[in-house]
């Protein structure tokens, strides 16, 4: 029973000694860009406000589940597609590589001249960064599938959308979570940089704003709030991977005590 | 119920052609218990994985049930020897064994009482709600043997299924399947490089030669159907019977010497 706790302490550990270096270290600044923790810590309240997360937050975070959810489907069908089949693979490999060594900021423009400077463009463009991870990632998974096991479903009949579903998608999991992992940090980065660019809502359009309007303490403190969400959304993809690849992870377990 | 005629299977590589078999021809009665032994290496998989249908033979053909085999064929089922890459690692031990019958689009009480049975008849019924991987690899091989049983097949397949496991698993597994094959009348083609294996086993044991695959010798094996690990294997006519087939198997690797050199030519031997 001692041992969540010391994890609890572990982890804990290393924040805390930050921020109170940050305190002590701020504590007693005049720079106005650099305002004390404790100035910016007495404005958060003031400034996120339930209205305020309601008219910024909610936005932002529809936009990034709407592009990370777009970029998700069409990254594990399109790669299972790839993955599948040798000569589509053959055709698509260089392409591919070429299209995810592009930037995914630089598309904001791009995609604003064609999807305007609505909220169709901040899915768009967040989906077009996420979606790179997840497609190359479901391609090696969906390579990698053992060649017994498939052998053991085509004998058992197991063919067409039950193997996709059964063997091919299982199997593929790990690496598709793996893929949907990197694409979870890359959708906020998007999300905040396309709400930058031109919005009239939204986290990086309010932090934008702030800093616009010489209000420093709050630009910090949406600071803060991006790190906390960021923080807080890797917490629920971990508990959700937890549940969906507890087999693997069982596995993997398994196979390391006895090798 | 099972005919090979005439299989031969040459693998086309880049810039190499490997005879693995070539000229197969033997069968299997319904309800019999047939082993095919032979030295390492000597195409037994590829010869299994041709009458399963997951290969096509190069030239040939396989019957079951006079059907000529193209594809895997509805009613049988193969037992690999890498359990532990054959059983679905997602997938609880209830839901491997029942996961070919979903397929079928079997009701679901008939599905239950069908897992429920061939896990009984393996000694796993408490092991339903277990990942394979938290199981020892016999037990694992329990469940891949329950999951064909299962599949209620007229035919099953067995590659070396044992080779992975420890002695007394072994022999523990051997007397279950041969007790599976008395009390269910299953049709069996064993697979093994294990020659005491095959002859406590089979009611035939057919010896192939080395790759280029020929069947050099078919044994009856004339023990009393009650086999059992202690006294069987002290049997005076085990023993014959076993030195008849390790010659046979001893002079099938003699024999590989010669013809080893024609297996990459770049053109085929007429045959």
């Amino acid at each position: 029973m001692k041992r969540p706790a010391l994890r609890l302490v572990l982890a804990l550990a290393l924040p805390v000694l930050l921020v109170t270096v940050w305190w002590f270290a701020s504590a007693g600044s005049t720079d106005v860009y650099r305002p004390p923790l404790r100035t910016i810590l007495t404005t958060f309240p003031d400034v996120w406000t339930g209205e305020r997360l309601r008219a910024d937050v909610l936005p932002s975070l529809l936009r990034l589940l709407a592009g990370y959810a777009a970029a998700a489907v069409l990254g594990v069908a399109l790669g299972t597609v790839i993955g599948s089949y040798r000569r589509v693979r053959a055709v698509c490999e260089p392409v591919l590589e070429f299209l995810r060594a592009v930037p995914p900021p630089v598309l904001v423009p791009v995609i604003m001249l064609f999807a305007g400077i609505g909220d169709t463009m901040k899915v768009a463009v967040i989906a077009s960064g996420c979606v790179w991870p997840v497609l190359l990632n479901t391609v090696e998974g969906v390579r990698a599938v053992d060649p017994v096991l498939s052998e053991t479903a085509r004998g058992y009949g197991i063919t067409g959308a039950a193997r996709l579903r059964h063997v091919v998608l299982r199997s593929a999991s790990p690496q598709i979570f793996t893929g949907l992992r990197q694409a979870l940090s890359i959708g906020i980065i998007l999300m905040v940089i396309s709400e930058m660019f031109a919005a009239s809502n939204g986290l990086g359009f309010t932090i934008v704003q702030f800093q616009r309007q010489f209000a420093i303490p709050g630009m910090w403190t949406g600071i803060l709030l991006l790190g906390l969400l960021g923080f807080l959304l890797s917490v629920v993809f971990q508990l959700v991977e937890r549940r969906v690849l507890g087999w693997y992870h069982g596995l993997r377990a398994s196979s390391r005590r006895s090798p | 119920m099972l005919d090979v005629r005439g299989l031969r299977k040459v693998y086309e590589g880049a810039g190499r052609r490997v005879e693995a078999v070539r000229d197969l021809t033997f069968t299997v009665g319904a309800g019999e218990l047939v082993c095919l032994v032979g030295p390492s290496g000597c195409g037994k998989t590829t010869l299994l994985k041709c009458v399963a249908g997951l290969l096509a033979p190069t030239a040939g053909e396989i019957l079951l049930g006079g059907r000529p085999v193209t594809g895997p064929p509805p009613g049988m089922a193969v037992v690999f020897q890498e359990y532990g890459r054959s059983l679905f690692p997602w997938m609880r031990v209830g839901e491997n064994v029942e996961l070919p019958l979903k397929q079928q689009r079997m009701p679901k009480a008939r599905r239950r009482e069908l897992v429920a049975d061939a896990l009984r008849s393996v000694g796993l019924t408490d092991a339903a709600g277990a990942y394979p991987w938290q199981l020892s690899g016999g037990m694992q091989q329990r469940v891949a043997i329950a999951r064909a049983l299962a599949y209620e097949p007229d035919v099953l397949l067995m590659d070396e299924p044992f080779a992975a496991v420890d002695a007394q698993t072994r022999a523990d597994l051997e007397d279950l399947v041969r007790g599976l094959w008395r009390a269910r009348g299953i049709t069996v083609l064993f697979v093994t490089h294990d020659i005491d294996e095959a002859v406590y086993l089979g009611e035939r044991v057919l010896v192939l030669s080395a790759s280029p695959t020929v069947v050099r010798e078919q044994l009856s094996i004339d023990l009393p159907s009650e086999r059992d690990q202690l006294h069987t294997r002290v049997a005076p006519r085990f023993a014959e019977l076993r030195t008849q087939v390790y010659a046979q198997v001893q002079a099938a690797k003699r024999g590989a010497a010669v013809p080893a050199a024609d297996v990459r030519t770049p053109t085929p031997p007429a045959t």
